[in-house]
């Protein structure tokens, strides 16, 4: 919403300042969001006093001025046809930057004769297209050095306020003022064009309403003999400040009001309508030529304005083409009515129309400003173009909006801390609009027919603290609820935030990438179903929730292999969606790692990254996150998109806490990865919660004083023994004795038959109570490879 | 005899003083005292001498004795000095060679400013509270008091999932508010919230992602007003952004789940084209809030007639870009691993008023 400081002060008598109005606004709710100063533009462009203009002794259309400015006389060679001595025009010295031309003037000579500076155009300073000659103001005949700004009255500033949905009636200039005046920035003035006009003639033209209550009031009223003309340059200027084109008296007056008190009006030719106005619903696949010169296609939702033949205007939105004024237009009829600001909306969006109308209708224009709406109109059409009006035509009535809420001036203070006297509060809410009267505890209020957006105490207490000031609220401490805080996460939630660090803590950088991702994509990891689809993406790059992380790295690390990241890691901490019910999100610690290990070493040879630099980071972020992992199982199984032979799950009994492993070949084709990529998964939420009764004490740490045993072992064992099955067979050997086992070796190749491969384990013998003797020590052998024979088919190599 | 020992004595200390290594050494020790050595030989002849020339004699080959192994000793401890020297240089090498490579991640500045968020508000008695991406209308709109026909709901700006089975449209959150909804229906007052979470409007620019992170906030209970609203943001955002003096300023605005509505700023100053926060000439909007609209509190099932609250809601990626100097919203979503080292934590830099916020 803009207007001018002047056009506000139509409205509002004040002493106050821009800035300050600008401040009070702001504090109001109006929130200020520019201020635009015309006059600073045009600041080097002022008048000048042409001495002397005489022919260019070497160019037949140029002219050789003397030039008398602010700074002194200057010479200007000028080719505009109405230069000449005598004259007053607007000067632009050296240095000035002409907005119409984009060029900034420099001193030249043309034709062999000196020029700096410029005598303008209207078309130079973009201010119509006139370009046939300078500006001449002879006429004003203003002092040399006036700012051109001043003489043009183009220095009345802009303000544009960033207007919440709420408040439809400062949608109009007078709403503004009226919030200015109760904040005591000035007293509101009476209404301009007010009073009424008498009609002499009944209306040729009656109005039937047949849309219920998307048009419960319709007023119209008939003008003959007017003549339609430009406006006025005081009108124009307005609109123009606030960038709205003038077009002709006729149209521009409703535009004024639209602007001025929030009041949309629309004028018809009358002699291009047929018979009589009926307000009545579109019909289907009716279209219509509306006013900006595009056809719309009506249906049988949308309120619209027709005559006995045809649709002519979209009710609230915008009128038509064919029964538009003209120059030629003598007959009007002016249509100020009320639109339901829902319907006006919805057919707004439905016709991709935003308009000034349909931005005040959908916010709720005044019920009762149809009247003196129409009279305004009326009067100011009769002042500018003349005519002859009807008597006004008024079908209907207004809809309903008187209603009245309970208000005791003490919530005030209850809400928001400050005491607001209980006169203080009646006085503000009198001079917004608002009526009163006592009762009981409080005050009975009936808000006025503008402010439909009031429904309740809590409405009238914010109207009564925005006008005392927000500034007076006071600033109070929030009360401890404990003497120190408690933890604010749960152990639930405090996986989240370990898991991060653990993972960034082993190399990995942290991404945060969007929860949507192409269905083809999603179909690739277990996703795409129709229930999780965006049915309105941004782009059906877009259009899938993400069944997994892994994709959107996928993509991440492919961009930063074409940024030159030949090598690296990245992980995300968030969610993955699985349906659509509010537990159909898993809280996941998803990484990827591609290309080599690491930088290339002096000390360390490079590898690819594999399966185990996967799992190592699932196994960290796991036990970060609190997963009992010394106790969770490896299983050589996992999801479609990973190699199947170099991957696995991490499981709690069923439950699996992670996936692992290098990425399917083919997905990395797809993805367009060719180097070695790996990843993992891990589901935070399957991991167990501490038991809550349990206490944060350790079980009692019992140090054995005997130095343990190890002894190494290699076994022969079918190839796809694995080497966790092996190890927990070695343990289970002797549970008591047996406290580590580690394979150290993997071995396939010259003395390992076909089929099979030896695997070497260090195992660990703990001695209790004395030191193990030689027999014993053989006899936990001879256990050991019974039970690795028993459990795996496995034999001690020889 | 005393000629004899002078000459053993000079023979075995040249021998001693020759010795080249400790091998040599250990030799010249087993010829001078070993027990076929020099010395030893010597003095089993002791016996054959009449007894008080043998004490004499005895004494001599002791000092002899004592005086070699003395000698030894610090031949012994002159060349392991110099085998240590010749080792030591052996050993050395250069260490301006790199270390090891153990690469050390970091942290999304997203990510850690969702800490501090949890840090600061966590001090003040803020438990963090979550919910699904994946709303339904009756959290997301209805009950927050956004009526059916408010263009918050249209597809314009708000990303709704197909059609489902039951005919139901599921949407993605627009705001973390629906958290509010499910807390206050789940859980009587006193509440004390804050909800960091993800959220997705239909808005894809420069300066609009259509999914971005918010936090709320949301205090109930039975007398809490506006000036613990003010209370609580003004230490918050001083807090975040480390300016004890920074200035803060609350005016009116419209939300349709509060009433009465605060937007508030912060002071900034925009001289010289850059922004900077801190008291200036300028404001910058960093949030929305107000007091809890007693018909939210009623869709909840909270008596408004008895309690009463306010809640707050910012965007993370605003105040971490304001905080961090971070200039484009895009780039905190494109994963480039050098804008992550650039402008990634440390992952031991876990944020707390008390150990500090971020350095």
């Amino acid at each position: 919403m803009r207007f001018t400081l002047g056009w506000l002060k139509d409205h509002l008598e004040t002493t106050a300042t821009l800035d300050q109005i600008c401040e009070s606004l702001t504090m109001l709710g109006l929130e200020v969001d520019g201020v635009t100063d015309p006059a600073a533009a045009l600041a080097p462009f002022r008048v000048a006093y042409v001495i002397e203009a005489k022919q260019h002794p070497n160019a037949d259309r140029l002219r050789v001025c003397r030039v008398q400015t602010v700074d002194g006389e200057i010479q200007v060679v000028c080719g505009a046809p109405n230069a000449r001595t005598g004259m007053k025009g607007v000067f632009a010295p050296e240095g000035t930057y002409i907005p119409g031309t984009g060029i900034t003037l420099k001193a030249a000579e043309i034709r062999g004769e000196a020029s700096s500076g410029m005598l303008v155009s209207e078309r130079e300073l973009e201010l119509s297209e006139d370009h046939d000659g300078i500006i001449d103001l002879t006429d004003l005949d203003p002092a040399v050095g006036t700012p051109f700004a001043q003489v043009a009255g183009m220095d009345d500033p802009v303000i544009e306020i960033g207007l919440t949905p709420n408040r439809g009636d400062c949608a109009g200039i007078r709403g503004i003022a009226r919030d200015l005046a109760a904040a005591g920035l000035g007293r509101l003035k009476p209404e301009p064009y007010g009073g009424k006009v008498v009609g002499t003639f009944e209306s040729p033209i009656q109005v039937h309403l047949e849309a219920g209550a998307a048009c419960p009031m319709f007023v119209g009223r008939y003008i003959r003999g007017v003549k339609n003309r430009p406006s006025p340059a005081w009108l124009q200027r307005r609109l123009k400040a606030i960038g709205l084109r003038p077009i002709s008296a006729l149209v521009d007056i409703t535009n004024y009001f639209t602007f001025d008190r929030a009041r949309p009006l629309h004028v018809f030719d009358a002699d291009k309508v047929h018979g009589d106005i009926h307000v009545r619903f579109g019909k289907p696949g009716e279209t219509l030529e509306a006013l900006d010169g595009r056809t719309y296609t009506a249906d049988e939702t949308m309120c619209m304005i027709a005559d006995d033949k045809v649709g002519e205007a979209f009710g609230g939105i915008m009128g038509g083409e064919p029964s538009g004024c003209s120059e030629e237009t003598v007959n009007v009829f002016v249509e100020s009515a009320w639109f339901d600001p829902v319907r006006t909306a919805a057919t707004g969006r439905k016709l991709g129309i935003h308009s000034d109308a349909r931005y005040r209708f959908e916010r709720g224009v005044d019920p009762q400003s149809l009247i003196p709406g129409a009279e305004a109109a009326t009067r100011m059409i009769q002042e500018l173009c003349g005519g002859e009006a009807s008597e006004p035509v008024i079908a209907g009535e207004e809809p309903a909006w008187r209603r009245s809420y309970h208000f005791r001036p003490q919530r005030v203070k209850e809400l928001t801390g400050v005491d607001v006297s209980r006169q203080e509060a009646e006085e503000t809410l009198t001079k917004l609009g608002f009526e009163w009267n006592l009762v009981d505890d409080g005050i009975q209020v009936s808000p006025p027919s503008w402010r439909p957006d009031v429904h309740g105490e809590a409405d009238l207490v914010e109207e009564v603290i925005r006008v005392h000031g927000y500034d007076a609220i006071p600033v109070v401490p929030l009360p401890r609820l404990t003497t120190l805080p408690q933890p604010a996460l749960t152990e639930a939630q405090a996986r989240r935030p370990r898991a991060r660090r653990a993972l960034a803590s082993r190399g990995l950088m942290e991404a945060v990438t969007f929860s949507f991702l192409p269905k083809a994509q999603a179909a690739k990891f277990g996703g795409g179903a129709d229930a999780l689809t965006v049915g309105n993406p941004i782009s059906e790059d877009l259009n899938q929730m993400r069944p997994s992380i892994l994709p959107n790295l996928l993509d991440a690390a492919r961009r930063n292999r074409d940024r030159g990241q030949r090598s690296a890691g990245l992980f995300e901490v968030g969610p993955q969606y699985r349906e659509t019910s509010h537990t159909g999100q898993d809280l996941m610690a998803t990484g990827l790692r591609w290309g080599q290990s690491g930088p290339r070493h002096w000390a360390e040879a490079q590898r690819s990254v594999d399966a185990f630099d996967a799992k190592a980071d699932a196994l960290a972020a796991l036990e970060a996150a609190g997963a009992p992992v010394a106790t969770a199982q490896v299983v050589a199984e996992a999801p479609s998109w990973y190699h199947p032979g170099q991957s696995g799950t991490i499981r709690l009994g069923k439950m699996v806490l992670a996936y692992f492993g290098a990425l399917h070949p083919a997905i990395l084709r797809d993805c367009d990865i060719d180097s070695a990529a790996v990843g993992f998964e891990c589901f935070l939420d399957h991991i167990p919660l501490p038991r809550a009764k349990a206490g944060k004490a350790r079980t009692l740490l019992k140090l054995e004083t005997l130095l343990p045993v190890e002894r190494d072992f290699a076994f022969l064992v079918d190839a796809d023994v694995t080497a966790d099955a092996l190890a927990r067979a070695v343990r289970q050997a002797d549970k008591a004795m047996i406290t580590g086992v580690a394979v150290f070796d993997v071995y396939t190749g010259k003395g390992v038959p076909e089929g099979q491969k030896s695997l070497a384990l260090s195992v660990t013998y703990q001695p209790r109570d004395a030191t193990l003797t030689d027999e014993q020590i053989e006899a936990l052998g001879a256990k050991v490879v019974a039970a690795v024979q028993k459990a795996t088919g496995g034999t001690l190599r020889g | 005899m005393a000629i004899a020992i002078d000459e053993l004595r000079e023979s075995l200390l040249a021998q001693v003083e020759a010795a080249a290594s400790s091998a040599a050494l250990e030799d010249v020790r087993v010829a001078a005292l070993g027990r076929k050595g020099a010395i030893t030989e010597q003095m089993k002849t002791l016996g054959q001498l009449p007894p008080d020339e043998r004490r004499a004699a005895g004494q001599a080959f002791n000092a002899l004795k004592d005086e070699v192994a003395t000698a030894l000793e610090a031949r012994k401890a002159a060349l392991d000095a110099a085998e240590l020297e010749t080792r030591l240089a052996r050993e050395r090498v250069d260490v301006t060679l790199p270390v090891r490579p153990q690469p050390e991640g970091r942290l999304h500045p997203l990510m850690q400013t969702w800490d501090e968020l949890v840090a600061i508000f966590g001090e003040m008695g803020f438990v963090v509270a979550d919910g699904p991406d994946i709303e339904d209308d009756w959290h997301n709109f209805t009950a927050l008091n956004i009526p059916e026909e408010h263009p918050a709901r249209q597809e314009m700006d708000t990303f709704y999932l197909s059609e489902q089975a039951d005919g139901s449209r599921p949407v993605l959150r627009t705001h973390t508010s629906p958290v509010q909804i499910r807390t206050m229906v789940t859980q009587p007052p006193p509440i004390r919230i804050i909800v960091p979470g993800r959220t997705f409007r239909s808005d894809h620019d420069a300066t609009h992602s259509p999914m971005f992170h918010q936090v709320e906030g949301l205090v109930i209970d039975e007398s809490t007003h506006m000036g613990h609203l003010k209370g609580t943001l003004i230490e918050f955002c001083r807090a975040f952004f480390g300016i004890d003096d920074l200035p803060v300023r609350f005016r009116n605005s419209h939300f349709p789940f509060t009433e009465p509505s605060a937007e508030v700023d912060i002071g900034c100053s925009r001289k010289g084209g850059g922004l900077t926060i801190g008291a200036g000439d300028d404001w910058l909007e960093i949030l929305g809030s107000g007091m809890v609209h007693p018909k939210v509190l009623e869709y909840c099932g909270i008596d408004s007639t008895r309690y009463q609250g306010w809640a707050f809601g910012m965007g993370i990626e605003r105040i971490a870009m304001l905080k961090y100097g971070i200039p484009d919203l895009r780039t905190m979503y494109d994963s480039d691993l050098r804008w992550l080292r650039h402008y990634g934590f440390m992952p031991l830099d876990v944020p707390s008023l008390l150990g500090g916020l971020a350095r």
